[in-house]
């Protein structure tokens, strides 16, 4: 296999565990003002990610940077593109994550209602802006040569839309699937790591938003084939996908939250890889001129980068997965609302042994 | 002011100084909670959980803003400099990718693991993912320094004749070239100058209200003893630097004296009356001959002027005006060197005052001045370290690579100032209001002070508590 396919391969896999992994983290946020009627219940929730989405929001960075040295007009076009999308993205990232850090931090009610709110729009933006940058990369966007230039060289192509181009039907519907299947991830995590009410209203939260989900996700994998370079793999794949999350569905009726779990995630690991799939050898399609694309030739860092690149990730990424998995497994105890000690700023230290004047 | 362009550079100037200005505080403090707890750890002394705890919870107020305010440094030289992107990805995507791959993740995970982990992790495992977090914020500064050092000195690549993009060809040279090496050896001190000189005000600042000095003088301490051994490095560090940047970037340290015309023995003016951007500059304190010996090791040497660098240039790249704004370069070189250096010597002062055991609490002109400079104390290296990247951004230009591509080339093609007006003003408009919100936590938190009474040994606490219901060591 030439370096150029395995950095596209790496790129996706660098895709697929974000969403899996941040995925639920937004999800979670997303929940926070349905499932967290009380601040112990908002505290539960925000308790099951505390530890691990910093390090989740890594997979974005790392997927970002990656792209910057594999492939760094693909990442110059899409960047500077989406701009203002990525700039309303930034801000939702960036409250998000501030919140979770601060909430606990006033012992004021109004104080924490606003963090969480934050929280809400800090996750929900994000999980509905990812769709919509992937159904303009998936499904095209206008790109095209700068004026006065061609596409022989292609660092001349250019996204030469505007931010409402970035809105067209198949975008905003591949928004509303990334939003559903995240929350409805989000609501199986949160199965998976609470007990008593918090599990309870997470279990009915994510059948119902589920089935939205499953619409969304059919009637954007389908619509998706229109695209695809290679239907006859993509559609097995999207069928798969479809299979999987419904088996995800049958096993939070069950109550069988590990199970569900690793079925949703399996669905986003195979949905998300179809659409690289349909993808390939193309990193962004032009709606304006096949000849227009962005692919993995034209796109690409030359071999000396990519082989460098190649052995800092073949090394790195399974040491980072196996710390990562390790730091679930130091967390993997299940939260439950009698385990919330008071809050941090209630006049009392950040640990529950200690007492400050 | 108007462009795109402009626009563009005010949006990355305004974005990465709010972000460095949590940088060096992240960098330096990770290092003196995992040195208090490691003390704890091996002398059992409660006043070391006490100074963890109580640094470790303002470490991670700071740490959050560093963390959101990264992401969209990233995000940025997609967003707004496609050009540049195209041009450099080949090398400076590598490092950058090499800093999420070794360093994001690092510092990330077993910070998450340190933050929560007080009773899930046995003693020392759990003492060891704090010096992993350190670990991995050192080897996050290294790489973007790396690529920073790039744009400033690129070494290691050629450029394809078919595409007019970098190509990279020599990786050990871009990680490992002295700009980089120098630039990390700087940037550490620096930030452990502004971490010292927090560490030690706040300890002071409790010294001088009398309130929990056991505590809070080795602290004290410890924090200004780091600054005056970082006051030194950095000294070191930074006349070693300005060598490298004599030979690769004369043009900045013509900038930075404002000489226009080429000199033997040139002075050093320490002030300036006046305008430094005509030809001539009308200095009133003037050391003989060193800048010379700053630039060179020698009194005598020659140093090059602005004049005679600008024609050299032209000559090698073509028409065009190849100096920095020299007011800017001038006044924040001085102002670096100066306003740094005013931490030394209060934690001078520091270490005087409060030596063996002293802890003078009266209301003389003296403790006066001591209790009204030393909360804004730290505002001083920091305040450095903003006009040392100041200096050296804008010291580089018109360049956004030396030599290479002209910052007025690498903005986006097709960017509008609306679309940069809008984010310019948002990005503004949120960090302001975070500002204000970080700074009042901080404050809260550093007045509640330490944790009166700690458990002496919170592990063994919680492993006798082993029942399903028990709460949470530590919870958001």
């Amino acid at each position: 296999m030439d370096l150029v396919t395995i950095w596209f391969i790496l790129i996706a896999v660098l895709w697929i565990g974000y969403f899996v992994l941040d995925g639920f983290d937004l999800g979670v946020g997303v929940l926070m003002p349905f499932i967290g009627k009380d601040d112990l219940r908002r505290r539960v929730m925000v308790n099951t990610i505390g530890p691990v989405w910093d390090g989740n929001e890594v997979w974005l960075l790392v997927a970002g940077g990656a792209t910057f040295a594999a492939f760094p007009l693909w990442y110059a076009t899409m960047f500077s593109g989406f701009y203002l999308a990525l700039f309303v993205l930034l801000i939702a990232l960036i409250i998000r994550g501030v919140a979770f850090e601060y909430r606990g931090k006033r012992d004021s009610q109004a104080w924490r209602d606003r963090w969480d709110k934050a929280i809400f729009v800090g996750s929900a933006v994000p999980a509905l802006l990812f769709g919509v940058a992937f159904g303009n990369v998936v499904g095209g966007s206008p790109i095209a040569p700068l004026e006065g230039t061609t596409a022989d060289n292609a660092s001349n192509l250019n996204y030469v839309g505007n931010f409402f181009d970035l809105l067209n039907p198949y975008a905003l519907l591949m928004g509303v699937m990334t939003l559903t299947i995240f929350t409805t991830h989000g609501a199986i995590f949160l199965m998976l790591k609470t007990r008593g009410e918090v599990r309870a209203a997470a279990r009915s939260a994510a059948l119902r938003v589920g089935v939205v989900a499953a619409v969304a996700a059919v009637a954007t994998l389908l619509w998706t084939q229109a695209f695809s370079e290679r239907v006859s793999i993509t559609l097995p794949m999207a069928l798969v996908a479809a299979v999987l999350w419904l088996g995800a569905l049958w096993m939070v009726l069950k109550g069988r939250d590990g199970w569900a779990f690793s079925l949703s995630a399996g669905t986003i690991l195979v949905a998300v890889a179809s659409l690289f799939v349909g993808l390939f050898p193309n990193v962004m399609l032009s709606s304006i001129d096949p000849a227009f694309n962005l692919t993995v030739t034209n796109a690409s860092s030359q071999e000396y980068t990519l082989t460098i690149m190649t052995w800092v990730a073949v090394i790195m990424t399974p040491i980072v997965l196996a710390y990562q998995g390790w730091t679930y497994w130091v967390f993997r105890k299940r939260i439950s609302t009698s385990m919330i000690p008071p809050q941090p700023s209630a006049g009392r230290a950040d640990d529950r042994f200690a007492t400050t004047k | 002011m108007g462009s795109a362009l402009d626009l563009s550079r005010w949006q990355f100037g305004i974005t990465t100084i709010y972000h460095f200005l949590f940088v060096p505080l992240t960098l330096g403090t990770v290092w003196f909670v995992a040195m208090f707890q490691t003390m704890w750890h091996f002398t059992g002394k409660e006043i070391y959980l006490k100074l963890t705890k109580f640094f470790g919870k303002l470490f991670l107020i700071n740490f959050a803003m560093g963390v959101v305010t990264g992401i969209v440094q990233e995000f940025q030289f997609g967003m707004n400099w496609s050009e540049y992107s195209r041009f450099v990805g080949d090398v400076f995507g590598a490092p950058l990718a090499m800093e999420g791959l070794l360093a994001f993740f690092l510092e990330s995970t077993f910070l998450g693991l340190w933050i929560f982990g007080w009773d899930r992790l046995p003693k020392k495992l759990h003492l060891a993912t704090i010096w992993a977090a350190a670990v991995g914020t050192m080897l996050s500064a290294y790489f973007i320094l790396a690529a920073n050092a790039w744009m400033q000195h690129p070494v290691g690549y050629e450029i394809d004749p078919a595409t007019g993009r970098a190509v990279l060809n020599d990786i050990g040279a871009v990680l490992f070239q002295n700009t980089a090496v120098m630039a990390f050896l700087h940037t550490m001190t620096a930030s452990f100058m502004v971490s010292g000189a927090a560490v030690a005000a706040v300890g002071a600042w409790f010294l001088t209200k009398n309130r929990q000095v056991d505590v809070f003088r080795p602290a004290m301490k410890a924090g200004a003893v780091v600054t005056l051994i970082a006051a030194v490095g950095v000294s070191i560090t930074g006349d070693l630097f300005s060598k490298i940047m004599v030979e690769q970037q004369p043009m900045k340290m013509a900038a930075a004296e404002a000489l226009y015309e080429t000199q033997e023995d040139a002075p050093f003016s320490v002030l300036t009356i006046g305008d430094v951007t005509g030809d001539t500059a009308t200095p009133v304190i003037e050391i003989p001959g060193l800048l010379s010996w700053l630039s060179t090791g020698d009194m005598n040497a020659t140093v090059e002027g602005i004049n005679n660098l600008q024609a050299a240039y032209e000559a090698q790249y073509g028409p065009g005006d190849y100096v920095p704004y020299v007011p800017v370069t001038y006044w924040s070189f001085r102002l670096m060197i100066g306003v740094g250096m005013l931490a030394a010597a209060w934690a001078l002062w520091a270490l005087w005052r409060y030596r063996r055991g002293r802890n003078p609490q009266g209301t003389g002109p003296v403790n006066k001045a001591f209790t009204v400079a030393t909360p804004f104390i730290v505002l001083a290296p920091l305040a450095a370290s903003t006009f040392g990247w100041i200096f050296t951004e804008m010291g580089r230009q018109p360049w956004v690579v030396f030599g290479e591509q002209l910052t007025a080339d690498a903005v986006s093609p097709l960017l509008t100032t609306t679309e940069v007006w809008i984010s310019l003003i948002g990005f503004t408009l949120v960090y302001a209001i975070l500002a204000v919100i970080e700074v009042a936590l901080l404050l809260k938190y550093i007045k509640q002070g330490a944790p009166e009474q700690v458990v002496a040994d919170p592990y063994e606490e919680a492993a006798k508590q082993a029942d399903e219901d028990k709460q949470l060591y530590f919870a958001y």
